[in-house]
């Protein structure tokens, strides 16, 4: 390792002995406005009104990838919506 | 004697222990396993477990446990001379508070990440587990008094400190903005902020600020612990990012920054022990040393206090069970260091006998003060370093430790005041505003309560000293049960368990006896709580113990 290597390194040591210490609480924070987010394009197909669906319907996809976590936090052991199966 | 010999004897004590001790107990009690995979690789969350550099996790874990108690502890304990300090403070490191840190961390990592309260009550049992809670209840709500009345006497005794301590928030604020809402990548942040901390205090020290006599009735002191209060209420509503976690890493580069002057001060000065080893005419209202001195010192040579950051979230980040030795027992090195920094500011730091007799004229004078007024002496012998200079550097230090602790503290009890508003289903008491300004009025009540005029925190020291070690006591024998389960040796946990123990019911029965007699009864009925929750501890292990020596022969029988 040459000394610029090693430069690089202990920079990011350092940045994770920044975010290391609260990135529990951080992410924890991160996720419970994710999980709101989850629930607004979700909403639709839930039976709750969202004006904004059509504009979220897109998203689905990229959600997907996370659906699963979020409904069991979200305490339903299976997904709830009929046309979109998860487990 | 040269306070060079002091330095060189306790840390070569420390690096014996971590050495030989350490490997001892790593290798044959705990016997760590670099196969096992650790909790942070099994629940790997991204959130709480996430397997981190052993280097960066001992970062971490060093620099939550250390703050200003171990500087607090060991300043007003001198008091009966060095040597006692000097010799709690390197066995207490190595045999007491090394096998309990790392073993919390341990027990923690072999029980999927588990906190210590809810090892007991896996452990022990719901009792104890409800014991655990009473404890650090009482600890936090100590905590945040203490700190807040330690902080108000150095910005009172200290004026050229204020400046600095309180541009450091403006300092963590910016580099927290810069960082999360800027993208800027940390290095020069860091570099610029730690440089115009370091202004900061040539500022102050030209320019001190006092308080004025006497406002609504309140002397400086009493001010400065309401705007603590205050400041504290304010500063634990904030999100994390902008000003806890900035706070936390300068706090942290300076504890690395602060120790290394320090100790390089001493190679410089070399100067000698004014202090006596062991002091034959202490003050008349100084207690007896045994048992005080294990209450007196808990942070530093032993506290439970460290179980709690082990267990709740240095061990969900792990990344291999062999760094267990490596984080825990280095991390309670590190403390111990701290510790006998203070050592030898609070007796070297001194010309003449007679000086050092002026700060320790009653149990509990000397303290911060004289950790301040000494060190600051020594750090002058580092060319360009003034005497006030390097007494404004550790003030400042000694309050950014206390004040990131209080940050901390009044978030952790507005949580269980919300909590306790969800169980009773008191809806106004789970908002953060009335649950925030609850916990603050309980801190402002002890701090006042127990001296009056916000100056009494140090007579509570002790109290707050016995219920670090119940809490060090408890998790020693959650310890022990768990290894007793497993059928290993128990006397390296259950020895300095009893030690504990019988120091802190003892402490407690002989402070019953004098807050009796000085009719302080706010702190009697304190010391009263605390003595009802040791002896249930006592019993509760007894029970426990039974338990598990009955099981372990019959699954051996």
């Amino acid at each position: 390792m040459d000394w610029r290597e090693r430069i690089t390194r202990a920079g990011e040591l350092l940045h994770e002995f920044y975010r290391g210490r609260h990135r529990g609480a951080l992410a924890r924070e991160r996720r419970q406005e994710d999980d709101l987010f989850m629930l607004l394009v979700f909403s639709e197909m839930m039976g709750i009104e969202n004006p904004s669906s059509y504009y979220t319907l897109e998203l689905l996809p990229l959600l997907y990838e996370g659906f699963h976590e979020w409904h069991i936090r979200m305490g339903m052991d299976h997904s709830p919506l009929e046309h979109f199966r998860c487990c | 004697m040269s306070a060079l010999v002091l330095m060189v004897l306790g840390l070569g004590a420390f690096t014996a222990g971590y050495l030989l001790y350490s490997r001892f107990i790593s290798e044959h009690i705990f016997r760590l396993d670099s196969e096992f995979r650790t909790p942070a690789h099994v629940q790997e969350d991204g959130v709480d477990f996430v397997p981190t550099n052993r280097w960066v996790l001992w970062g971490h874990h060093f620099t939550s446990v250390a703050g200003a108690a171990p500087i607090v502890g060991p300043a007003i304990a001198v008091i009966w001379g060095w040597l006692p300090a000097f010799l709690w403070v390197t066995l207490g490191t190595v045999f007491f508070a090394g096998i309990h840190d790392a073993g919390a961390l341990w027990a923690s990592v072999r029980n999927e990440g588990k906190s210590i309260g809810a090892l007991t009550e896996s452990v022990v049992g719901q009792r104890a587990r409800s014991l655990f809670m009473i404890i650090i209840f009482l600890l936090l709500l100590m905590v945040n008094a203490v700190f807040a009345i330690l902080i108000a006497r150095l910005f009172v005794q200290y004026p050229t400190s204020v400046i600095p301590a309180w541009f450091v928030i403006a300092v963590a604020v910016t580099i927290g903005y810069l960082l999360y809402r800027r993208g800027v990548a940390l290095l020069w942040p860091s570099i610029i902020g730690v440089t115009l901390l370091y202004a900061s205090m040539f500022v102050g020290n030209e320019v001190p600020l006092s308080l004025p006599e006497s406002v609504f009735g309140l002397g400086p002191a009493g001010i400065w612990v309401v705007i603590l209060f205050t400041y504290a209420a304010i500063a634990s509503l904030l999100p994390v990012w902008l000003l806890l976690q900035p706070r936390d890493y300068i706090n942290g580069l300076q504890l690395f920054i602060g120790l290394g002057i320090f100790f390089l001060a001493v190679l410089i000065a070399r100067p000698d022990i004014v202090a006596p080893m062991i002091n034959s005419s202490v003050p008349e209202d100084v207690p007896s040393l045994i048992p005080l001195l294990f209450v007196t010192i808990a942070c530093g040579a032993c506290s439970g206090f460290h179980g709690l950051v082990s267990s709740g979230t240095t061990s969900k980040q792990v990344d291999n069970e062999k760094d267990v030795r490596f984080v825990g027992f280095l991390g309670t090195v590190g403390e111990g260091s701290l510790a006998l920094a203070a050592i030898i500011a609070c007796t070297a730091g001194f010309a003449t006998l007679g000086d050092w007799e002026g700060y320790y004229t009653s149990f509990g004078a000397g303290g911060l003060d004289a950790f301040v007024q000494g060190g600051g002496v020594i750090l002058a012998s580092i060319p360009g370093i003034s005497e006030s200079f390097g007494q404004t550097l550790l003030a400042v230090m000694a309050i950014l430790f206390a004040a990131t602790t209080m940050d901390t503290g009044v978030r952790l009890q507005r949580y269980i005041v919300q909590e306790a508003g969800t169980i009773y289903d008191i809806p106004a008491l789970t908002g953060k505003g009335l649950s925030t300004v609850l916990a603050v009025v309980c801190c402002l009540a002890l701090a006042f309560g127990s001296g009056g005029g916000g100056e009494g925190g140090l007579i509570i020291w002790p109290l707050f000293g016995t219920t670090n070690q119940l809490l060090a006591a408890l998790t020693l024998l959650v310890l022990s049960v768990f290894l007793l389960k497993q059928g290993r040796p128990t006397v390296y946990t259950l020895a300095p368990f009893s030690f504990l123990l019988f120091m802190t019911v003892w402490a407690l029965l002989t402070q019953l006896r004098s807050f009796y007699e000085t009719e302080q009864y706010f702190l009697l009925g304190l010391d009263a709580v605390i003595l009802v929750t040791a002896i249930w501890v006592g019993l509760e292990s007894l029970s426990a113990l039974r338990k598990a020596a009955s099981e372990s022969s019959e699954s051996s029988a």
